[in-house]
């Protein structure tokens, strides 16, 4: 088996659109979150959102490809971009190599709805032009991105609703452990605009904390009411130890576990036991014990059940260890399908910089999350090994553990 | 609008929509080869025919379109008999 280390990782989102804004406001613990007029006008019953700018990509990309990349494939690229400089991968290093590319997505809602609206208006699927079918298809990001970027491994989409993106990595990690691939594009993007979040809305799931935008999303905090919707996208370049050792790359983090599960049970409701056999299996997957992990990323949203059952299971597997705790997710909202490839790169900006990010809006805690050890601020910190969760609908659970390349 | 407003409607569409290189442009400059129009690009001709010229292309007319010559003429008997109607 081979070993697996990150080389590269590239982020855009609501808390800064690369890796240094994103530093700076993980450490200062600034929220991404406002109230969006544009929703409550469309029928929101939560107008709070994560907000993320417009990429302008004219001058960067080609007509061809920026007709076809949805608004998460900007977000994606731009993150690629980012990296795979990073990482020091070039066009002539992609060239020579068959680099692959595996990444969670799980909605193209905007697009969807405006391709059929022109059908619906013009009764002439041709008026919806050639971009409208890459951009609609789930798999929209994977295909466009190893179009732009000219890749020849392994290429496919990872759905698995909010831990897409943790999925999207623990697939790299065993497509290179055993030697399949050497070089592979992870990560997890979401699209971030009213017409695609208006169903999850539905389920009174969202905050309605509208007042204060920025101290809506609360996880853990005994006075939380809800998730807050966010997006953006999170790259991860996986290789292979000897193909990074052979390039003479930077080493970010080693990627030592990997644990998944599915609760078996109800679709929208979580449970106790799938997130604790996820958090057992990436612990006898990663060789390590519950008193190595010096930090935990939770998958934390900031809703009452979701967090509550989440700190059961740390509470549980990492008992009296009392690693430190936090959910990035008060101060980006909850980014889905790419949360769990942003938190990756979260965690690792935090490995890297010595701190942990706070878990902000944790004012007082709940019979659960009493037992943990939650960062309420910013805590100067060495971290040798993180661990981060995600959870998605349906019952899927996804643990990895990372640790500092030594 | 006259033939000249059709021929600078189109060659404005071709470069601000289609990033064609203006200096490519020319009566005899086939579309495919000289302009890169792709099969796909042929998709989002129809769609910008439709929207600045107020009429639908029917895909296979577009097999005896070589030129950007073809494609004047064909635009402007479009129109010219769309308006004779």
């Amino acid at each position: 088996m081979k070993k697996v280390v990150i080389t590269g990782i590239g982020i855009y989102s609501c808390i800064g659109k690369n890796l240094d804004e994103v530093s700076e406001s993980l450490f200062n613990g600034k929220s991404g979150i406002i109230l969006d007029p544009v929703r409550k006008e469309y029928g929101y019953r939560s107008g709070l959102t994560g907000f993320v700018e417009k990429p302008i990509l004219k001058n960067v990309l080609d007509r061809r490809a920026r007709i076809m990349l949805p608004e998460q494939g900007e977000y994606a690229y731009l993150a690629t971009v980012e990296a795979l400089n990073k990482a020091g991968i070039d066009e002539g290093y992609i060239n020579e190599n068959e680099i692959g590319i595996l990444y969670g997505n799980d909605s193209s809602g905007k697009a969807v709805i405006e391709a059929n609206d022109i059908i619906r208006q013009k009764k002439d699927t041709m008026l919806v032009g050639s971009g409208a079918v890459f951009q609609t298809m789930n798999s929209t990001v994977t295909m466009n991105l190893a179009t732009i970027f000219k890749l020849r491994g392994i290429n496919f989409t990872i759905s698995a609703a909010c831990a897409s993106g943790s999925h999207s990595i623990g697939l790299g990690y065993h497509f290179i452990k055993t030697g399949l691939q050497d070089c592979i594009i992870c990560g997890g993007a979401q699209e971030i605009n009213h017409l695609s979040m208006g169903a999850f809305d539905a389920l009174s799931a969202f905050s309605i904390h509208e007042s204060e935008p920025k101290k809506a999303s609360r996880p853990f905090d005994r006075d939380r009411d809800g998730l807050i919707p966010s997006g953006g996208a999170a790259t991860v370049i996986m290789e292979s130890l000897e193909s990074a050792q052979k390039r003479g790359a930077t080493i970010l983090g080693e990627v030592l576990g990997y644990g998944f599960s599915s609760n078996g049970g109800h679709i929208s409701n979580p449970t106790v036991d799938g997130p604790s056999r996820s958090l057992c299996k990436a612990l006898k997957d990663s060789g390590l014990r519950a008193s190595d992990i010096d930090y935990i990323n939770a998958h934390a949203t900031s809703t009452p059940i979701g967090d509550s059952s989440e700190a059961k299971a740390i509470h549980d597997v990492f008992g009296m260890y009392k690693p430190l705790v936090s959910s990035t997710k008060s101060m980006t909202g909850h980014e889905c399908w790419m949360a769990g490839a942003s938190e990756i790169v979260y965690s690792l900006l935090m490995m890297q910089n010595s701190f942990v990010a706070p878990n902000i809006n944790f004012e007082n805690p709940d019979e659960d999350s009493a037992k943990l050890n939650i960062a309420k601020n910013t805590i100067a910190k060495n971290i040798d090994v993180f661990l981060s969760n995600s959870f998605g609908f349906g019952g899927t659970n996804s643990t990895l553990i990372i640790r500092k390349f030594l | 609008m006259g033939k000249e407003e059709i021929i600078e409607r189109i060659h404005s569409i071709l470069i601000e929509e289609f990033e064609v290189e203006q200096d490519k442009i020319s009566p005899d400059a086939n579309l495919k080869e000289t302009l890169g129009v792709d099969s796909l690009d042929y998709i989002d001709l129809v769609v910008i025919i439709e929207s600045n010229f107020a009429f639908k292309v029917k895909p296979e007319e577009f097999a005896q379109i070589a030129t950007l010559q073809d494609f004047y003429e064909y635009v402007i008997s479009k129109i010219q008999s769309k308006n004779l109607v």
